[in-house]
């Protein structure tokens, strides 16, 4: 029981981080129809963005309160990769708009191999660690000799996800920006026949998954410490798993697979094996395509009339 | 009523549009005047709904011009087009289908960030209750003639200068096609609105229409009064016989 709610507890801040990701790769498959494999490198770039930024508050300005700099870091973050994931849009994908389908696929693939390389040139090979964050946390259970801890940290990525989840869905369903997106995701012509500017749009689209992707990147690099340049492949694969188990195109599915994928990995890891956790994550991508490529919550490709 | 003097407010000129190396359109020449219903009728493939969206730009004219209040907006993107009061209920209807039937109007009002949204959806109310009914339903999950009704109030929405639409009545039971071409007379008699309507029902596009265009292989073969072109012979048999009368 405890070993289960400890795993739980894990498995929901993991699946948070996923779920910031993945609503990044959906969002843009929703509106264009394309897989936007640099999205992962996008996060691990971003995690490097708050990764610098954290060093010079708190060593060249001497910043002392870690909840202060977290903050003025993850809006840094937020912005820079949100203008890099505009400016790869603006380069890599909209001058291939309306070429073959593959085009801009290759093409992000490319640009993910850019971003992984060039932090590795710039960074370095090696694991980059921060200097250590608040610590604590509060004892949920404690029996057995074993005590079940929610960290300070886990609380703060829970609430940072839910409250950011919860801006994010408002501006989707309520506001002319989320209206424009969801058309253009819906009929891309007839927005354009409406007055709604689909470049712009679609740029937005890439704006905001990015600014998720930025602030799941700050979370990660505060929960584990350490980020490295190879860090956006495999949580960035993770991620686009989730999206594929949610239904990609559905921001809630984005959500619920981000927490699944986080579950079956931490309670993978923490019964059976933990060499064998990414083994576990990826088998589900392909049961889903092979038995359920639609998702959980996807529609099925059978509407357009 | 129908303000023949002055400048057109759209003047299609020359107009040639291609799908690739096919010529759709091979020079059509189509003027619509402030406070008219103008109708243009043809076959299938004749070329109607490309006029309609080389109108829009979207494709463009390859060759020729259109001309809105006098401006070339030839090559101006399809979004900046629209912004021009230029409303389109296209071909398909083309309602967003996950969007309910007052966001699928929000749509329609997005030129002026809903500045009016209120009052102008009471007047789509009154003038089509039906969508009064079904507010919250999905695009989708409408009738086809619910469907048209909302693209027609979609397009006047955006309080249009000129409302394009392409064939409202396709599909559509004879009781509804009389419906909507009723609102569209009554919309242009009591507040001028400028009609430019694409049909296959020839009939009643040119009982309702002031003037009309007829459109062959993407030529402009004949031209005049509703009433002209409804009496003669060719136009009879080719559009009219066996049809409503």
């Amino acid at each position: 029981m405890e070993v289960f709610l400890q795993q739980l507890i894990n498995g929901i801040t993991l699946g948070s981080i996923y779920g910031l990701i993945a609503i990044g790769y959906t969002m843009v498959f929703g509106i264009i129809g394309m897989v936007n494999f640099s999205h992962g490198d996008v996060f691990m770039t971003s995690a490097f963005i708050a990764l610098i930024f954290l060093l010079v508050l708190t060593t060249v300005f001497g910043m002392t309160s870690m909840i202060l700099a977290l903050i003025i870091v993850m809006v840094i973050a937020m912005v820079l990769t949100s203008l890099l994931s505009w400016a790869i849009e603006r380069i890599a994908y909209r001058p291939l708009r309306g070429s073959f389908r593959l085009a801009p696929l290759i093409s992000a693939i490319g640009m993910s191999i850019v971003l992984s390389n060039f932090v590795q040139v710039a960074q370095g090979p090696r694991n980059k660690p921060i200097p250590p964050m608040f610590s604590g946390g509060v004892t949920v259970m404690d029996s057995n000799n074993f005590a079940v801890t929610l960290s300070y940290k886990q609380i703060m990525i829970w609430v940072v996800t839910a409250v950011l989840l919860a801006a994010f869905w408002y501006i989707v369903q309520k506001t002319s920006l989320g209206r424009a997106q969801r058309a253009c995701e819906q009929d891309r012509k007839m927005a354009a026949l409406l007055g709604v500017n689909v470049d712009r749009t679609i740029s937005l689209t890439f704006v905001m998954g990015a600014a998720l992707a930025a602030v799941a990147g700050t979370l990660y690099l505060s929960y584990y410490g350490v980020v490295n340049f190879s860090d956006g492949f495999v949580p960035g694969v993770k991620a686009f798993t989730a999206a594929v188990l949610g239904g990609i195109g559905s921001l809630p599915g984005a959500v619920i697979g981000g927490l699944l994928i986080g579950l079956i990995e931490t309670f993978w890891s923490g019964y059976f094996s933990i060499d064998y956790k990414d083994v576990a994550a990826f088998s589900i991508l392909a049961i889903v395509l092979i038995f359920m490529p639609q998702g959980l919550l996807g529609r099925p490709e059978v509407e357009k009339v | 009523m129908s303000g023949q003097n002055g400048a057109p407010l759209l003047s299609v000129q020359g107009a040639k549009t291609y799908y690739g190396k096919i010529i759709a359109l091979k020079g059509v020449d189509v003027d619509v005047h402030k406070g008219e219903i103008v109708t243009l009728i043809g076959a299938n493939g004749a070329g109607k709904s490309t006029l309609m969206m080389t109108i829009c730009g979207n494709p463009r004219a390859r060759e020729g011009k259109v001309l809105f209040e006098g401006r070339d907006i030839t090559n101006l993107p399809t979004h900046e087009i629209a912004r021009l009061r230029i409303a389109q209920s296209p071909e398909g209807r083309r309602i967003f289908p996950r969007m309910t039937v007052l966001e699928n109007l929000q749509m329609g009002a997005a030129l002026d960030n809903l500045a009016h949204f209120d009052q102008d959806v009471e007047r789509m109310f009154t003038l089509f209750p039906r969508l009064k009914e079904r507010v919250a339903q999905r695009g989708g999950t409408l009738s086809g003639g619910e469907q048209q009704m909302l693209a027609i109030a979609r397009a006047l929405m955006a309080r249009p200068k000129l409302l394009m639409l392409d064939e409202p009545s396709l599909g559509l039971a004879p009781l509804i096609v009389k419906q909507i071409f009723d609102v569209i007379g009554e919309l242009n008699r009591t507040e001028g609105l400028t009609v430019f309507l694409v049909e296959q029902n020839a009939y009643h596009a040119l009982k309702l229409a002031h003037r009309g265009y007829v459109l062959v292989n993407g030529l402009v073969t004949m031209t005049g009064t509703g009433r002209e072109l409804l009496q003669k012979p060719e136009i009879r048999a080719a559009y009219l016989e066996g049809g409503a009368h």
